[in-house]
C-alpha cells in the first residue's frame, strides 16, 4: 500500500526534524529566545563537513567528528558575542540580532561556496542509497534508520543530561530562574553559553544528515528553521521527546502530501501546523509554562 | 520617478514594520504574506476585469481583512513564536498562490491593464497613489499614537506587562496595530507590483522584505515615530550605492543591523531625536512634576 510506505518514510523524516528541532528548543527551553539563525547555522556545520570530505577526502562521518568540536566552540563564541548582549537588550533584541546573523550567514555561504545545491550522498556512498525491501513497495532506507536512532540517541542524551548530571541541574535552575540560579554560585552566562554549544552541535548533526539525505545549497537553512519550529510546536513547547513525535507527525504529514501530489508535500506540514495552532493545544501556548526542561 | 516610487513603498513598508515591532512588540518575520498577497489580489482582481488601480486599492483592503483572518491564530504566540508563525503564513500562501496556474504558478504574472497608459503617465500616477498611500498611513499612525489609544501603545512598547496591570487592554490594541501592518504592507505589495508589473512568488512572498524592514527600522529608531521615516531613506540610498554587491551588500545589512540591536538600539533617530528642543511629530507624552 502506497500510503503505508508514505507513513514509514514520513516517521524516518520526522527522526531528521526532530534533530533540527532538539537545538531549538533546547535554547528555548533555557534562555527562552528563539534562535532565528538555527537553520543557517545547521547548514553552516554541514558545508564545513562537505569541505573537509571534498578537500581533504576524508568519509563523511569522520568529517563530521572532526567538525563538531569547531561548531561547539561557534556556538559557544555565539553566545558570549551576541546573544549575552542581546539577552540584556529585552526580550526583542535576539530576535533581531539572529535575524540579522541568519543574514549574515547565508550570505556569506553564498559568497564563498555559490549558489549551488551539494550533496554529502555520494561520499556517503552505499549507507546513503541502499534499502531493505520489505515488500513490493515499503523499503526501509539504511539512512533513515540511522538518522532516526542519531534522533534518539541525540534526545536520550540530552534527556539524560538534563535530569541526571550536575550540569543538567544548573541548566534547568537557569531555565526556572537566572537570577535565583546566580544566587546559588550558578553563572547563567556560563549555563547560556554551554546550552549554545551543545544546540549548535546538534544543528550540526542534523544539518550533515540533511546532506546525506538529500542535497543542500546557502539557502536552505531558513526552511530547516521552519520545519523544527512546527517540529517543536506541534510536539509541544518545551518538550524534549514531543519534538521527536512532533517531527514525526511533520514528516508523515509532508510524506502524505506528497504521495496526494509532490506540491502538496510542504503545504501539508504548513496546514498541520496551523490545525495544531489552532487547536485546544495551540491556545495553551500561550499560557503554557514549562515546569522542567526535559 | 519609479525610484520614488521605490522609496515610498519601503517608507510604507518600515513605518508599518515599526507599528508592529516597535510599538505593538510584535515582531514579525512573516510580514511578506500581506506584500504577497497584496500583490496577487491586485493580479486577481485584474484578470477579473477591475480597473489596475481601483483593484490596487480594494487588494489593500483585502490584505487588511486577511489580518483580521489570522489576528486570533497568530496573535496567541508570543515573541519569537509569533515572528515564525508568521513566517509560516508567508511559506504556506507562498506555495498556495504557486500551485494556481491561473495566477502564473511558481514562474509569475505580469499586471495587464496598466498597459493601455503610455509609460510616463503610468509612473506618475502609480508614484502619487503611492505617495497618498504612504501619507494615509503616515497619518493614520499619528492619529493612533495622538489619541488616547497611544497612551496605551506605547506603555506597551515600553512594559507589556506593566501596561496590563495598570488596566490596559492589550489584545484589542495589539489586533489594531495587526490589522493596520496587514493593510499597509497588503499596499505595498500592491503598489510594488503597479510599480514593477510583474511578480513572482518567490521573490514577493521572499523573506528578505523583512530583513530589509527589519533594517530601516533598527537603523532607523525602533519605537519612535520618525525613525522608520529616516530608515527607509537610508537603506534607499545604499540600495542604490551598494546593490551591485550582491552577497557582500546582504551581510553588510545584517552586520549593521545586528550592530545597531546590540549597541544603538534606539536607532540613529535617538542620536538626533533627543538632543533636538522640540519633537518634530508631537506623538510623545511629557510628565511634568507637579507643584
Amino acid at each position: 500500500m502506497n500510503y503505508a510506505n508514505a507513513v514509514l518514510q514520513g516517521v524516518f523524516l520526522g527522526g531528521l526534524y526532530a534533530l533540527f528541532a532538539c537545538g531549538l528548543s533546547l535554547i528555548f527551553g533555557v534562555m527562552r529566545i528563539i534562535n532565528l539563525a538555527h537553520g543557517d547555522l545547521a547548514v553552516l556545520g554541514a558545508f564545513l563537513v562537505w569541505s573537509l570530505t571534498t578537500h581533504l577526502g576524508a568519509g563523511p562521518f569522520v568529517a563530521l567528528a572532526a567538525a563538531l568540536p569547531v561548531m561547539l566552540i561557534v556556538g559557544y563564541l555565539l553566545h558570549r558575542t551576541i546573544l549575552a548582549r542581546s539577552l540584556r537588550g529585552g526580550p526583542l533584541t535576539p530576535l533581531l540580532t539572529t535575524f540579522g546573523l541568519a543574514i549574515v550567514i547565508q550570505n556569506a555561504l553564498l559568497q564563498v561556496y555559490s549558489p549551488d545545491v551539494r550533496s554529502l550522498g555520494g561520499a556517503a556512498g552505499d549507507l546513503a542509497t541502499g534499502s531493505w525491501h520489505l515488500t513490493e513497495q515499503i523499503s526501509i532506507s539504511y539512512l533513515g534508520v540511522l538518522i532516526l536512532s542519531a534522533a534518539v540517541l541525540v534526545l536520550g542524551g540530552l534527556s539524560v543530561l538534563l535530569r541526571r548530571s550536575a550540569f543538567g541541574r544548573e541548566m534547568r535552575a537557569t531555565a526556572q530562574d537566572a537570577d535565583t540560579a546566580a544566587l546559588v554560585g550558578v553563572p547563567a552566562q556560563s549555563v547560556y553559553a554551554k546550552a549554545t554549544a551543545i544546540a549548535v552541535a546538534t544543528a550540526t548533526v542534523a544539518g550533515v544528515f540533511l546532506a546525506m539525505r538529500s542535497t543542500f545549497d546557502p539557502s536552505s537553512g531558513p526552511t530547516q528553521l521552519i520545519f523544527a519550529f512546527e517540529a517543536v510546536v506541534i510536539g509541544g513547547l518545551g518538550s524534549l521527546w514531543g519534538t521527536l513525535w512532533g517531527g514525526m507527525i511533520l514528516g508523515v504529514a509532508q510524506t502524505i502530501g506528497a504521495t496526494i501530489d509532490p506540491q502538496y508535500s510542504i503545504l501539508a506540514g504548513h496546514l498541520v501546523f496551523l490545525i495544531v495552532l489552532a487547536g485546544p493545544r495551540g491556545r495553551s501556548l500561550f499560557t503554557h509554562r514549562r515546569e522542567a526542561t526535559a | 520617478m519609479q525610484q520614488l516610487t521605490t522609496l515610498c513603498t519601503l517608507l510604507i513598508m518600515a513605518v508599518m514594520w515599526n507599528v508592529l515591532a516597535g510599538y505593538g512588540g510584535l515582531v514579525s518575520v512573516g510580514q511578506q504574506a500581506f506584500i504577497g498577497f497584496g500583490a496577487y489580489a491586485t493580479i486577481f482582481l485584474a484578470q477579473r476585469g477591475v480597473a489596475a488601480y481601483l483593484a490596487v486599492v480594494v487588494a489593500s483592503v483585502a490584505s487588511g481583512l486577511l489580518a483580521v483572518v489570522l489576528a486570533p491564530l497568530l496573535l496567541r504566540l508570543r515573541g519569537g513564536q509569533f515572528a515564525v508563525g508568521t513566517w509560516v503564513v508567508a511559506e504556506a500562501l507562498a506555495l498556495l498562490v504557486a500551485l494556481d496556474e491561473s495566477l502564473g504558478g511558481g514562474t509569475g504574472v505580469s499586471l495587464r491593464g496598466l498597459n493601455a497608459i503610455a509609460p510616463d503617465w503610468r509612473s506618475a500616477y502609480t508614484y502619487w497613489l503611492t505617495l497618498g498611500f504612504a501619507l494615509l498611513l503616515l497619518f493614520l499612525v499619528f492619529l493612533l499614537l495622538r489619541r488616547r489609544s497611544g497612551a496605551a501603545i506605547q506603555a506597551i512598547r515600553d512594559d507589556e506587562e506593566a501596561a496590563a496591570s495598570l488596566g490596559v487592554r492589550i489584545m484589542p490594541l495589539k489586533f489594531m496595530l495587526f490589522v493596520l501592518a496587514g493593510f499597509g504592507c497588503g499596499a505595498a505589495g500592491a503598489l510594488t507590483l503597479a510599480n514593477t508589473l510583474f511578480v513572482q512568488p518567490s521573490s514577493i512572498f521572499g523573506v528578505q522584505w523583512s530583513a530589509y524592514m527589519l533594517f530601516m527600522v533598527l537603523v532607523g529608531g525602533i519605537g519612535t515615530y520618525e525613525g522608520p521615516i529616516l530608515g527607509a531613506v537610508l537603506f534607499f540610498l545604499l540600495q542604490d550605492w551598494f546593490a551591485q554587491f550582491g552577497a557582500w551588500y546582504l551581510i553588510g545589512l545584517g552586520v549593521v543591523a545586528i550592530l545597531f540591536a546590540l549597541f544603538l538600539p534606539r536607532g540613529l533617530w535617538s542620536l538626533a531625536g533627543d538632543r533636538l528642543p522640540f519633537r518634530l511629530l508631537p506623538v510623545g507624552y511629557t510628565l511634568r512634576p507637579g507643584r
